[in-house]
């Protein structure tokens, strides 16, 4: 990763403002409210349908909010396009990956950013995908296959690499690691946290609670399309529990008291 | 901040670090790479090449003519003019959409030239712009009904096929047929011009030559960076058979006439072509937008402005198409662009490997195609076959090749290649 220092750390790079989002008559978010800073780690969880991909596709330029603001390093935007995204520094990894499966692997990587538009730069590209590949740790054996012979996990990293490939300032990962091994889980754990030190502001969506709190500086909750809170790491897997499905008596909250009854007896 | 344990002693080609990469650097390497793609489905120029020989065989067989030096020099006049159409079908076809009014697009450009030219008096020139124009603006109509109203192509342009033929009848009035001057340069360009053979032997020398040097400078590029490159052996091989091939080819025609001016136009489109499909960014998102639309979107590709070029670039070269027909024929007619154009101008993208699917397909693909479609029709016009059976047999070699495309693309998915 070569790539700029990124903002002073603390900066507050993104800020939304009663972000709205419906489709037709189904309201998946209804104002919601998010800061993001330089060199920050926040995690975004809740339950499936919660709109945790939709926030982050708003936040990609996929989907036009139906109201609120968006605020990038303190100028008001419009991400009326995925390119607007990209060209302000928002980056992202989409659950569903969004890689044409017709291309190879460096094709992937540098989609709509390719070096040398005239006359593609096919060696540097491909040297500059290896570095990057190589820097995740990535399984790949070969980057001038077509990503559909991938793996799911080969994929996922693909993905990955490219959105770290254009040095963004923010950078949102939605279920990154849902398809990845224990190894590549830890790599890209640990990716996150090397970008975090870099000064980029990362956004991680996963249902992996101990994944979670090992890399998250702060904890979102939300909850049927709205904010259910705010969470350090060190909040205990009760309370988190709790927000996430709106009550304190629920399936984990009873397993749970379930063993440690078993465990004092 | 890599750490790879198995860090190899001697320093190992970055491409080839990974120990499941066979090394497929050596002839006999590239020779099993390649069968490798086709067992897989990716059939690249194989279909056509089996079916050029196929044909010439049999058609030889039936009548020697077929084979002659002066009849060949025919075929390629003929090719050139569905072949530029052809050209702009790759385009559209790559994005997974079709345009079914190239036939009639060609006609109107066809007769537009008649008119401007030859009954209005307007300098040749100014006469192709504007047919050249029309077609563009056209193109620009589809695009806007596609990306703006979600129109499907299919229908989008099936409408326009009507339309823009009436407009080819309306404009040519009721005698319905201008003749375009002998003694013009166009029909001359069209009916008479070959190289001089000193020139053609010189062209064909090109195409080795540039591969040869691309080749040098990408593998001394991709070694300095530590990538592995072709080894020079099978370049020098690559090369020469091409130079070999199209030399003996240039030879062959010489014995006829010679190499048409307008195959060498339709070549230079060819390349031209080919070279913005895979050496360009527009290339690469033309494909990525018939691989995967939302993705190539999110990207960052307008994927709008692709679709206007492709159906702009698409009707352009239908109205080129035409005006070489025009060029072809020295008249322009209420027949032109009607009949089998339209069909044999998509037949050929897709016989050449270009897949109805979207995503996959090259210019290569329509010289090919359009190759193999004007032999069989020229074959069967020299067996004195009337046009209704000329058209079933057309008819089911296009089947065939969007069978083997079909199956192509399933053996493909089934190998994980897309
Ligand atoms: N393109 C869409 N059209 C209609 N409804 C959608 C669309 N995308 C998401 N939704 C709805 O929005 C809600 C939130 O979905 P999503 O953001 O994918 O949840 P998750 O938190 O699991 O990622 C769901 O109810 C889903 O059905
Ligand atoms: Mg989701």
């Amino acid at each position: 990763m070569s790539g700029n220092e990124t903002g002073r750390a603390g900066e507050r790079l993104l800020s939304l403002r009663g972000i709205s989002k419906k489709f037709g008559a189904v309201s998946a978010l209804t104002d919601i409210e998010l800061d993001v800073h330089a060199g920050e780690v926040v995690a975004l969880v809740g339950d499936n349908g919660a709109g945790k991909s939709t926030l982050v596709k708003v936040l990609a330029g996929v989907h036009q909010p139906t109201a609120g603001t968006v605020e990038f390093m303190g100028r008001e935007v419009t991400l009326d396009s995925p390119a607007a995204a990209l060209n302000l520094g928002i980056a992202t990894v989409f659950q569903d990956l969004a890689l044409c499966e017709n291309l190879d692997v460096v094709a992937n990587l540098f989609l709509g950013h390719e070096m040398n538009p005239w006359q593609l730069d096919e060696v540097q590209m491909e040297v500059r995908a290896w570095t990057l590949l190589r820097e995740l740790a990535a399984r790949i054996p070969s980057v001038r296959e077509p990503v559909a012979s991938l793996s799911g996990g080969q994929r996922q990293t693909v993905a990955i690499a490219r959105s770290l490939l254009l040095s963004p300032k923010v950078i949102m990962l939605d279920e990154p690691t849902a398809a990845l091994g224990v190894a590549q889980t830890a790599e890209v754990l640990n990716l996150i946290e090397r970008v975090r030190d870099r000064g980029l502001g990362v956004i991680i969506i996963s249902h992996n609670m101990e994944d979670v709190r090992a890399v998250a500086d702060r904890i979102v909750v939300l909850r049927l399309g709205r904010n259910n809170g705010v969470f350090t790491p060190d909040a205990s897997n009760h309370e988190l529990v709790a927000a996430i499905t709106g009550a304190t008596e629920n399936a984990v909250s009873r397993r749970e008291s379930r063993k440690a009854a078993e465990v004092t007896e | 901040m890599s750490n790879q344990p198995q860090k190899p002693l001697a320093p190992k080609a970055l491409d080839r670090a990974d120990e499941r990469v066979r090394n497929d650097d050596s002839i006999a390497g590239a020779l099993r790479g390649f069968l490798d793609r086709v067992r897989s489905g990716d059939l690249g120029i194989l279909p056509v090449a089996v079916g050029l020989v196929v044909i010439s065989v049999v058609f030889s067989m039936l009548n020697p003519v077929f084979l002659a030096p002066n009849n060949l020099v025919n075929l390629l006049f003929d090719c050139a003019t569905v072949g530029v159409i052809s050209l702009g079908i790759v385009c559209v076809l790559m994005l997974g959409e079709i345009d079914l009014s190239v036939g009639s697009m060609s006609g109107l450009a066809s007769a537009m030239v008649g008119v401007l030219w030859v009954n209005m008096g307007w300098p040749i020139p100014v006469a192709i712009g504007a047919a050249l124009i029309a077609g563009a603006v056209i193109g620009f109509i589809y695009a806007t009904l596609y990306t703006r109203l979600g129109m499907p192509s299919f229908i989008a342009t099936l409408a326009g096929l009507l339309a823009i033929l009436g407009m080819q009848l309306y404009i040519l009035g009721p005698t319905g047929s201008i003749n375009l001057p002998y003694a013009s340069p166009l029909v001359r360009f069209g009916q008479l011009m070959v190289m001089p053979a000193w020139f053609s032997h010189a062209v064909a020398l090109l195409p080795g030559i540039v591969l040869l040097l691309t080749g040098l400078g990408t593998a001394a590029r991709r070694r300095a960076a530590g990538l592995t490159a072709q080894p020079m052996s099978l370049l020098l091989i690559k090369a020469g058979v091409l130079t070999a091939a199209l030399e003996f080819a240039v030879w062959y025609l010489n014995l006829g006439r010679g190499v048409p001016w307008m195959f060498g136009l339709f070549a230079l489109l060819v390349v031209v072509l080919q070279y913005a499909l895979t050496r360009t960014k527009w290339g690469r998102s033309l494909f990525a937008v018939g691989g995967n639309r939302e993705a190539a979107r999110r990207s960052g590709i307008n994927v709008r402005r692709i679709y206007y070029s492709a159906f702009m670039l698409c009707s352009t070269l239908a109205a080129l198409g035409g005006v070489l027909a025009a060029a072809r024929l020295a008249s322009s007619s209420q027949q032109a662009g009607t009949g089998d154009v339209n069909l044999n101008a998509i037949a050929a993208a897709v016989i050449g490997g270009t897949s109805l699917f979207g995503g996959r397909g090259s210019a290569w693909a329509a010289l090919l195609g359009i190759i193999v479609i004007q032999a069989i029709s020229n074959g069967l016009t020299l067996l004195n076959l009337s046009s209704s059976l000329r058209y079933m047999i057309t008819g089911g070699v296009l089947a065939i090749a969007v069978i083997v495309d079909s199956l192509a693309r399933q053996s493909r998915v089934t190998h994980g290649r897309g």
